[in-house]
């Protein structure tokens, strides 16, 4: 009796759904901030890529927003896990070709996960990306090689400086004109690495953090 | 055209099946091989940037965190053998 009304209920919700989206006309452009983010997004803030000119610049306060949930997701995280102590089984130390492999390895995925982000205005990719590449780098590293380890206090401080930095850069627009996170500095030719104003400045950091970060909890988890 | 439906059906196939595996591991494994196509189909849908997000994060990130989450806790055989 219980999954019939429950049958008919979702029934109802589905029509209910359908007939409300079959309103609305798919694949027709609806609003005209976009159009305007296409259009003048490149005079604007001299960002080639217009993903990021949206993200950092139209958007930047949500990508504030999004980095602080980021930390308070690690912070709980560490709250959760601290004191949390696991019994230390015998782990056998990896091969030789995996230890090479690693090593060999790790120090190009850096190298990836930085120009990621720092060529975050130029090509596709950005801030969390780039951070997300280097923190699977260390991941590799924790797998693969496990007597090394990163220090917890510099990967603490790495994410406060990222995440204050960005916030200053965001006054400083408050104070030099109008509102946070204006575009302030000059925009430069497009198309080459100094351009786009604030917008590399701010992928630097948000990378920065995030990577730290993304790395903190995988450190935080294996120990 | 075909190839993008085949990535659809094995992407719902592993969707469903995620959510009724028993095994844990098996389920986040099947979970990351979803996020694996997402970022496949957004590549195609012509959104680098999203794609490049999904595979970092939702392919090799989060898989990583949830099976190193299941080896801090019990996986659910060893819970029922103790029972």
């Amino acid at each position: 009796m219980r999954k019939i009304i429950s049958f008919i209920l979702l029934i109802v919700i589905f029509v209910g759904i359908y007939f409300a989206l079959a309103q609305i006309p798919y694949g027709k452009n609806k609003m005209n901030v976009s159009k305007h983010y296409i259009s003048n997004g490149l005079k604007e803030n001299g960002a080639a890529n217009i993903v990021t000119s949206v993200v950092l610049n139209y958007r930047g306060f949500d990508t504030l927003g999004e980095i602080t949930i980021l930390f308070i997701g690690a912070v709980g995280l560490g709250m959760i896990l601290f004191g949390f102590e696991t019994k230390k089984k015998d782990i056998k130390p990896a091969s030789l070709i995996l230890k090479t492999g690693c090593k060999f390895l790790f120090p190009f995925i850096l190298l990836l996960g930085i120009y990621i982000f720092i060529h975050g205005h130029l090509t596709p990719g950005g801030g969390f990306q780039g951070g997300a590449i280097i923190a699977s780098g260390f991941l590799l590293n924790y797998l693969g090689c496990s007597k090394k380890r990163i220090s917890e206090k510099g990967i603490n401080i790495i994410e406060s400086l990222g995440g204050a930095i960005f916030i200053v850069i965001g006054l400083l627009g408050l104070f030099l004109g109008d509102y946070f996170l204006l575009n302030f500095l000059p925009k430069g030719a497009v198309n080459t690495l100094i351009s786009g104003g604030i917008i590399p400045l701010l992928y630097i950091t948000i990378g920065l953090k995030v990577g730290a970060e993304l790395s903190g909890i995988i450190y935080k988890l294996m120990e | 055209m075909i190839f993008i439906i085949l990535l659809v059906i094995i992407m719902l196939v592993g969707a469903i099946v995620s959510c009724i595996f028993e095994d844990l591991l098996s389920a986040v494994i099947v979970a990351g091989i979803v996020s694996l196509i997402a970022a496949i189909l957004f590549y195609f849908l012509q959104a680098p940037d999203v794609a490049m997000a999904e595979a970092a994060i939702g392919a090799a990130l989060t898989t990583a965190i949830f099976v190193f989450a299941i080896k801090k806790t019990k996986r659910q055989e060893e819970n029922e053998k103790d029972n």
